[in-house]
């Protein structure tokens, strides 16, 4: 050791690394032992009871039927998600706007679709038909308006089709579960719209901005950081909620074709456990995405990477070096 | 602080030889059970600036954003240009204006934030040309073009394609004001320009402002810079409670105040 010399810069100078004994985890180990054991049992299961019939269960699971459930399933969920998204950004607007009837039309819309759980929601949209057999388009109260003009049984509908016709499996699944979602998706976007500094709505206006203007260019714009990552777990939720279709029922779906197999054949438990390896599946792909998604909007503002795509963009149309023309 | 007289070049006072360019009549302004502003009187000529000091809670931003009608007022009359704002008089009757109507209004008033209020979404550039591309329907070329000039009389042209949080919060202001003076307004509304910025980055915002007063544009300045209402300032408004205290020259006012709450509130800031 050598006094410290004051008047000379300071200089880095050489060090010994830390050689310490690390601290012993043995909880660690007895954990690891106790998952071994509970591992092997469950595996075991799998392997030896007879109830799970393998090849039954791969033989089945990838059937013509099921490929076209699963593709229906899928396509229900993306259907479903953008009419739910569309709708949901529609009520919030309505939530957060100056109207008063506006405002209540959408808070009674998200009420009463957040309240109703799903799986009611659509056996009650299946059996519409009980409460209309048809579905009549034309005058409203046209019997009563008749009665007024001397008319008895006044009916007023050019045209209409028979409910039965209408409400059979794919589209009134894909409508009820987007009803549901927008209520949901209307919560989300009004959180995002919420989370935008008023100055910048206040900006907008200030530089004579409609209100649709400010809401487009501004707000959802910026509202799209805090919007984004709850969508993805919706989608997620969404693609196993489709297995409540079999309430309407949708027939061009995963959990109906793989359940009428196991009801057709006796083998209810293999198809069971197909439709949990198809659903793990499904979403795993969609959790991959969400990686991405959430990565891409939680960096800084969001838009480095775009910032300098569009950096490079606009320096082209301006000769790389932006001057005052 | 300089003793020269800055050179202005304005336009002559009242060329349609009637109108002041913002005239208000006894407005009052209300939040709940606060009465913010209690009938405030306000005549601003065409191509002057109107400096507007008051202690905080004195109403004067309040006031300012009743110019434009992001307040709505309770009471009273305000004219930009002539014409009433926010309202129709139809007869003896007060017909309040539609969105579009008073949005178009807002078009002709440019307004300038404490906290800038940038869209963080798109750089300086884009900032800029936002309004006159979506509201004036003005052409993308064109727009850049104009945007740029703005950009460069700010000082600013290297910077036009930084996103605001790559900028001094000095250099987002004078964004904010080349922003506001794309949409070609006959008003400038500056609520506290300087209040956010570091000592150090004022200047330059302040420079801008100046540069713009000097072009003739009639500005209303909230502000506690006394330099710059001393320098730039036609006329000064001192406001406390709701009302105007005093009013009149800068540098009479400043030098020689009436009122004890004047002389008290300039003590503190001088």
């Amino acid at each position: 050791m050598t006094a410290p010399d004051t008047s000379a810069s300071p200089v880095p100078r050489e060090a010994e690394p830390i050689k310490a004994v690390p601290v012993r985890h043995p909880g660690r180990w007895v954990a690891i032992a106790v998952i071994a054991v509970l591992a092997a049992m469950f595996v075991h299961l799998l392997v030896t009871n007879k109830a799970f019939n393998w090849p039954f269960m791969f033989q089945n699971m990838f059937t013509p039927p099921v490929i076209q459930g699963l593709f229906g399933t899928v396509a229900i969920t993306i259907l479903a998600m953008i009419i739910g998204v569309l709708l949901g950004i529609v009520v919030a607007v309505a939530r957060l706007s100056d109207n008063p009837i506006l405002r209540g039309v959408s808070w009674a819309y998200t009420w009463f679709f957040r309240a109703v759980p799903r799986y009611v929601l659509l056996i009650v949209m299946g059996n519409l038909g009980i409460l209309w057999p048809r579905l009549e388009f034309g005058i409203p109260f046209d019997t009563y308006l008749g009665q007024l003009f001397g008319i008895e049984n006044a009916h007023w509908r050019p045209f209409g089709i028979e409910t039965r016709e209408l409400l059979v499996g794919f589209w009134v699944g894909v409508l009820g579960l987007a009803l549901s979602e927008a209520a949901y998706m209307a919560e989300i976007v009004r959180a995002g719209m919420l989370s935008v500094d008023p100055g910048q709505d206040e900006a907008a206006t200030a530089l004579g901005m409609s209100r649709g203007q400010a809401l487009r260019r501004i707000v959802l714009p910026q509202a799209m950081r805090v919007i984004i990552p709850p969508t993805g777990n919706e989608t997620i939720a969404m693609l196993k909620d489709t297995s409540l279709l079999i309430a309407v029922p949708v027939i061009r779906e995963l959990f109906f074709q793989l359940s009428a197999i196991g009801n057709r054949t006796f083998q209810v438990f293999p198809m069971l456990v197909a439709a949990i390896i198809w659903y793990l599946f499904l979403v795993s792909i969609l959790l991959v995405g969400q990686y991405f998604l959430e990565k891409r909007f939680s960096r800084g503002y969001g838009r480095t990477a775009k910032a300098k795509m569009k950096l490079e963009g606009l320096a082209a149309e301006h000769g790389a070096n932006p001057e005052v023309p | 602080m300089t003793s020269e007289q800055p050179a202005r070049h304005r336009a002559p006072e009242d060329p349609a030889g009637g109108e002041p360019m913002v005239r208000t009549e006894n407005v009052h302004k209300s939040f709940g059970s606060v009465k913010v502003l209690r009938g405030i009187d306000v005549t601003v000529p065409r191509g002057n600036v109107c400096v507007v000091l008051g202690p905080s809670g004195s109403g004067k931003s309040t006031f300012l954003r009743c110019i434009n009608h992001l307040e709505k007022i309770d009471a009273g009359r305000i004219w930009v240009d002539g014409r009433l704002v926010g309202y129709q008089q139809k007869g003896d009757k007060l017909h309040e204006l539609h969105d579009k109507a008073v949005a178009a209004q807002r078009r002709e008033i440019g307004m300038v934030f404490q906290r800038f209020n940038l869209f963080p979404h798109m750089c300086a550039l884009e900032n800029v040309i936002e309004a006159p591309t979506m509201v004036k329907g003005q052409g993308k070329a064109d727009a850049r073009r104009r945007g740029m000039q703005l950009l460069d009389r700010v000082g600013l042209a290297d910077k036009a394609l930084n996103y605001p949080s790559q900028l001094s919060g000095g250099q987002q202001q004078r964004v904010a004001i080349a922003r506001a003076l794309a949409m070609d307004p006959k008003l400038m509304l500056f609520d506290e320009p300087t209040s956010a910025l570091d000592p150090e980055l004022v200047g330059d915002v302040l420079d801008a402002m100046k540069d713009l007063a000097r072009s003739g544009m009639t500005m209303v300045v909230v502000t506690h810079e006394i330099g710059f209402a001393r320098e730039v300032g036609d006329q000064l408004i001192f406001m406390d409670g709701g009302v105007v205290v005093e009013s009149g020259a800068p540098r009479e006012v400043l030098s020689n105040p009436q009122h004890p709450r004047t002389r008290d509130f300039l003590s503190k800031v001088l």
